[in-house]
């Protein structure tokens, strides 16, 4: 098709360019003023810090007990992301492959979560999780972000399952394979792109998922998001530089894992929820 | 092969009465393969379902008072009714602006090669999450910031602006996240739509601004409407860059800090969970009204007929 290629038109191109260029440069500004804050000694009236220092690193990793903090994240982290897959995917098989009553009602309680926000039903989550007793250690942080994930997971999952030949199933169970046996060797290697996908988009969320964690967390249960959240909250008890620090750590275990994920999925799933 | 695939290849099946339970059971798809979905569904029930229920039934069960206590008491306080329209103010343009300024940018990007770098670039504000955002714009927008620097140097301001602890920081965070998100998500409606009814708009002569608002628009309008519930689902339920970037207190108190507050310093989880059941409502009652409005549009298919 020809495009319009009046003056008119032109002006419209250039304007909307600009505008993300605008955007973008902003984008960048923002991350780029956290880390050279994080490594400034004094920033005042110029425009970059009259010196650099490592010491706001040493600083954070001593004073916010970084190493605890980021050794609960890869445990709530690692937990999220097996359970989700261990629940997720053989759900998501028997969601593509049978057509059993009710399967819209649970297609529904699937998305349901997916839909509302966390912190709506966070609040009431966290409050059965504090009644039952689970809430305030790891376990009730690692439940609360299950509610999300798993119906991630299974909503991924139906494509991929869908495009698995049924007739190559069938051929295993004529050889005598079992619905485990038919698992491990069969489907599991056919689904691995899809299942890596999904969990690697988990990984992303989970890591970067405030409201649910910072909700049930108790004080040796907080992940890297959540601790980066009182440490800015608290602002005045500690250099701000520091708190940057601390900002440029989460930002860089975020950034790794999303540079992770992008080599099995496409930057527009992490918004799109699957569909594709 | 499995028992209803034989049915259907025309094998003669007994009476049903015949058939033990197992097989009648597997004929209607429920057999050892379904069960598979029960822990998914057990823990969404358990986890997701039963505290909403919970929390609806606790929200009529106030500390003291009769069952509609906490509703009346939302209702009659300013301070806590307020925190409705209060966030509204903020959601509402938040979303409009996010939605209108990526229609037409995700029109331009369409025509692009190379999409990935520009949206792997977009994707990264919203893997960081509210909370950096938060962190980078105090930084990046304070009075000694980057931006009032560039400001003032260019001769715009002579003294800083102030962006961040007031309305406008929650507004630009919400930007910052929001656009991202409302711009990947128009970008895969727009893709969806297949471009030769464009083209056959173009060559029965309709210019550029005609094919957009006969052609592309009737045709995204179902997927606006979605965008625009999602984004405005979010955008109601912002909580860390209010607290962070706005005025907790004042003019940014949304009505998630309400609930919070509720629940985690007052202690009162009744109430909190009626201010919770109250933004529930809130959001729904907007998704409704706009699918309500997506009703009075076209519907039809976005692609041609041999797929």
């Amino acid at each position: 098709m020809r495009r319009d290629s009046g003056l008119a038109a032109r002006l419209w191109a250039i304007c909307i360019w600009t505008l993300v260029g605008f955007f973008v440069i902003n984008l960048a500004a923002m991350i780029a003023s956290v880390v050279v804050n994080s490594f400034g000694t004094r920033w005042f009236a110029t425009w970059l810090p009259s010196g650099y220092t490592g010491r706001w690193y040493a600083l954070a990793w001593n004073e916010f007990q970084l190493p605890a903090i980021l050794i609960v994240t890869v445990e709530v982290v690692g937990a999220v992301v097996l359970l989700s897959g261990l629940i997720g995917v053989p759900a998501a098989y028997a969601m593509a492959r049978r057509d059993f009553p009710g399967k819209r009602a649970v297609l529904l309680l699937f998305l349901l979560p997916l839909l509302v926000p966390p912190i709506t039903y966070g609040i009431p989550l966290a409050t059965v999780l504090y009644q039952a007793g689970f809430a305030g250690n790891i376990s009730g942080v690692i439940m609360a972000n299950l509610v999300p994930t798993i119906p991630f997971v299974v909503l991924i999952m139906i494509p991929f399952v869908e495009q698995i030949d049924p007739r190559v199933e069938a051929a295993a169970r004529v050889f005598g394979a079992g619905i485990t046996r038919l698992f491990v060797t069969v489907l599991v290697p056919l689904l691995m792109p899809g299942v890596l996908a999904a969990l690697m988009l988990v990984l992303v969320r989970t890591i970067a998922m405030f409201e649910l964690t910072f909700l049930t967390a108790g004080p040796t249960s907080q992940t890297l998001v959540v601790a980066l959240y009182y440490a800015v909250f608290a602002a005045g008890v500690r250099p701000g530089q520091s708190v940057d620090a601390m900002a440029v750590v989460y930002m860089v275990t975020t950034m790794a894992a999303l540079l992770v994920a992008l080599r099995f999925v496409n930057p527009t799933q992490i918004v799109t929820r699957g569909k594709r | 092969m499995s028992v209803p695939e034989l049915a259907q290849s025309g094998v003669p099946q007994r009476a049903s009465h015949h058939v033990p339970l197992r097989v009648r059971l597997k004929q209607r798809g429920l057999d050892g393969v379904t069960l598979l979905v029960l822990p998914g569904v057990f823990v969404v029930l358990a986890l997701f379902v039963y505290p909403f229920l919970y929390g609806l039934l606790l929200s009529f069960a106030p500390k003291e008072g009769g069952w509609l206590k906490n509703y009346a008491a939302f209702f009659a306080d300013p301070f806590l009714y307020g925190t409705i329209f209060t966030t509204l103010l903020i959601a509402v343009p938040a979303t409009l602006v996010n939605v209108l300024v990526s229609i037409p940018v995700a029109l331009r990007v369409r025509l692009m090669y190379r999409q990935r770098l520009l949206t792997t670039i977009l994707v990264i504000p919203i893997t960081l999450g509210t909370v950096l955002v938060a962190e980078g714009l105090l930084t990046y927008l304070g009075p000694r910031g980057w931006l009032n620097r560039v400001l003032i140097g260019i001769g715009l301001i002579d003294h800083p602006v102030l962006l961040i602890h007031n309305y406008w920081g929650v507004f630009l965070s919400l930007v910052i996240t929001g656009f991202p998100f409302t711009f990947l998500l128009t970008l895969s409606y727009v893709t969806g739509i297949d471009p030769s009814l464009e083209q056959a708009g173009a060559m029965l002569g309709a210019r550029a601004r005609e094919r957009f608002w006969r052609v592309l628009l009737p045709l995204l309008v179902p997927g606006l409407t979605i965008t625009l519930a999602l984004s405005f689902v979010q955008a109601f339920s912002v909580f860390p860059s209010a607290v962070l970037l706005g005025a907790p207190s004042g003019p940014t108190r949304v009505i998630s800090i309400a609930a919070y507050q509720a629940a985690f310093e007052q202690y009162d989880y009744s109430m909190a969970s009626a201010i919770a059941m109250i933004m529930a409502a809130c959001q729904v009652v907007i998704v409704v009204l706009l699918l309500a409005a997506r009703g009075l549009f076209y519907k039809g298919p976005a692609s041609t007929g041999k797929g």
